[in-house]
């Protein structure tokens, strides 16, 4: 009995090392699922990036319902994987309470912030972004009108209309911007019809570019854009190639670099807030093929040189969420 | 506003309302022959997604379209199955199904094209294209009405126009035929009906068929013909809009084809702030013109304007013999 004791207690001794020796990381998707051409799918590029990179391998989790958050999360830390990231602010409630039962296990979340000493909360400092497709959209207007479509109307989405407005004005300090939300509630995430409904009355304003923060929505605004002949810009990751030619840039959010860094840094990953900015190509604007005709060498020109002194501080771009308050209309 | 504006108005809310209208119609059939449903907008997304799903895989509209019906069809079977042979509680069936609906739709599209739920673009002759109706051009430059008639009645896609005809013919067909004395009746009395010796269940079948093809042309209208493919929830409670409407218009054709070109107006000027406050000189939230539809519904129901009487057999199952 004795014996067989001791057997188990090395077996579980030599798992527990094992485990911690081979300690993978861990990636855990949102609902929209792994390859949802945006959010998650970049999740996934970044750790795909570091599995080639280094030969490593990591586990990986899609969820599937709600219900499943905090049993999903506990299981890989049980699992021994470490660090376990996970995308989307809606983890942030289930990890507030899971991340103190798992000291040892360090967690990174995405687009949130949760205060616990072993959770990095991973920012981007989206007005950066904005403001530079501003001032592409800006140089790419013919009218001097572009225009806004947000989402759900929150503090976050006011924050890519207030970064967006300060770059048009940069350019052109007469040009128009056309702000509108789509809603109040989260259907307005999901609502493509009334999207391109919004591009129509947008364009019978005289806006020629519309720039579209608005999750499902805004593949209703990038196809009226396309349809109607005018230009679009797109959100979080490339969405250049949904219509090429007719999207004249994406305000990308590098969440494959924020995933990447993680899962480098591996078990001595630092808690805490850590902000994607401009600097650590956090943010970001997409040029490939299907939109180099659109982005001339004077227009790429003043963006990069803008992108250099937002890094050096010459210019700050006013974050909406700092105070709630836009300098510009 | 001026007139322009007027006609891009008018032009955008003709196309918001037409879905509204079709489920509006569709809820109409359903109702008058006794079977609530409040599972439009499941049916709606169903049908929405099939024919996303259709369109891309047979690179044909129509073929999308009649996916699309085929899908909402089948709803409406579960529906009438449940509420019409089972006599079950016809709310609960309808709550089912719209869960049902939201859940399924993702599922399948993911399973089929692994892009987050939704269905690949559409191009071509997958999607419907804008019709230009007869002499639009030659009459555009007629003062008042020849912009009326170029920019807001020309140039939808075919189911617009279809929309629109179901009026006329939802009408004549409820008040002209013999099918359609018995189906308000089978609403009203279905004791009488049967007594009559008319199968109550058969003609509460067909009604809840025709609801099923007008959804499914709802649905197929948004993905193929305002959209270029299906998204997750993209119908954005439209069907419950819809249900509104139908109580707005007291249960009848024409009142349901104002009552939606009403809806889709005031959605129409909730996308232009700055015509309301140019209009009338101050600004209204836009969420007071979301919520107005239901604010008019209510109105309507207390019996402020006119009274909404629903079909007196309305949601309760018909029992032959105790």
């Amino acid at each position: 009995m004795t014996l067989m004791k001791s057997f188990l207690g090395a077996a579980a001794s030599l798992a527990l090392c094992a485990g911690a020796a081979l300690a993978e990381p861990a990636l855990i998707f949102d609902l929209g699922g792994k390859f949802d051409k945006s959010f998650n799918e970049a999740a996934y590029t970044g750790a795909q990036r570091w599995a080639d990179e280094t030969g490593g391998s990591y586990k990986e989790l899609e969820m599937q319902s709600e219900a499943q958050r905090e049993q999903a999360l506990r299981r890989l830390a049980q699992s021994g994987a470490n660090p376990i990231v996970m995308t989307g602010f809606a983890f942030g409630d289930v990890l507030n309470t899971v991340a103190p039962d798992y000291p040892e296990t360090k967690f990174a979340i995405i687009d949130m912030v949760v205060d616990q000493p072993n959770v990095r909360s991973v920012v981007f400092t989206e007005e950066q972004g904005s403001y530079l497709v501003g001032m592409m959209a800006a140089q790419a207007s013919k009218t001097g009108t572009v225009g806004f479509i947000g989402g759900m109307d929150i503090p976050l989405i006011r924050k890519f209309a207030c970064g967006y407005v300060q770059g048009v004005k940069a350019v052109n300090p007469d040009a128009k911007v056309i702000q509108n939300m789509t809603g109040t509630t989260p259907s307005a995430w999901n609502d493509p019809v009334k999207g391109s409904e919004l591009t129509k009355a947008q364009i019978s304003q005289g806006a020629d570019v519309i720039y579209a923060a608005a999750g499902g929505t805004g593949i209703g605004v990038l196809q009226t854009a396309a349809d109607e002949g005018i230009l679009s810009i797109g959100v979080d990751s490339n969405q250049n190639h949904l219509h090429p030619g007719k999207v004249l840039t994406s305000m990308l959010k590098r969440v494959d670099n924020a995933v990447y860094d993680a899962f480098k840094a591996g078990e001595a990953i630092e808690p805490g807030i850590h902000v994607m900015d401009l600097k650590v190509d956090g943010v970001g604007y997409a040029l490939d093929d299907n939109n180099a005709a659109l982005v001339s060498d004077e227009m790429k020109a003043a963006v990069d040189a803008a992108a250099e002194k937002i890094k050096a501080g010459e210019i700050s771009v006013h974050d909406y969420m700092a105070d709630n308050t836009c300098p510009v209309e | 506003m001026d007139y322009a504006t007027l006609i891009q108005v008018s032009d955008s809310a003709l196309r918001l309302a037409t879905p509204l209208l079709l489920a509006c119609l569709a809820g109409l059939f359903s109702e008058r022959s006794g079977i609530f449903d409040i599972g439009l907008e499941g049916k709606m997304l169903m049908a929405g997604m099939a024919s996303g799903a259709a369109a891309y895989l047979t690179g044909s509209v129509w073929l999308g379209m009649f996916a699309g019906i085929g899908a909402a069809i089948l709803f409406s079977l579960i529906h009438g199955v449940a509420s019409i042979t089972f006599r079950g509680n016809q709310l609960i069936s309808g709550v089912a199904l719209n869960f049902l609906a939201s859940g399924m739709t993702v599922l399948i599209a993911q399973a089929l094209f692994h892009q987050g739920g939704r269905t690949p673009p559409l191009s071509g002759g997958a999607r419907f294209t804008p019709i230009e109706l007869p002499f639009a051009e030659a009459l555009a430059d007629v003062p008042i009405l020849g912009p009326f008639y170029a920019e807001v009645l020309s140039g939808h896609s075919a189911l617009v126009y279809v929309a629109l005809l179901a009026v006329p013919t939802t009408w004549w067909l409820l008040y002209r035929t013999r099918f359609g004395l018995r189906l308000r009746a089978v609403g009203e009395n279905p004791e009488s009906v049967d007594t009559a010796g008319i199968s109550v269940v058969r003609l509460r079948y067909s009604a809840v068929i025709i609801t099923g093809i007008l959804c499914g042309l709802a649905g197929a209208y948004m993905a193929t013909g305002l959209q270029a493919g299906f998204g997750r929830e993209m119908t954005a409670g439209r069907g419950y809009i819809a249900l509104a409407a139908l109580i707005f218009a007291k249960w009848r054709p024409w009142y349901a084809l104002w009552a939606t070109l009403l809806f889709g107006f005031l959605q129409a000027l909730a996308l232009r702030p700055d015509v309301i406050e140019g209009t009338f000189g101050l600004a209204i939230p836009v969420s007071f013109l979301d919520a107005l539809p239901y604010i008019l519904t209510v109105i309507v129901l207390a019996g402020f304007v006119g009274k909404a009487i629903p079909p007196r057999a309305g949601g309760q199952p018909y029992v032959k013999e105790r």
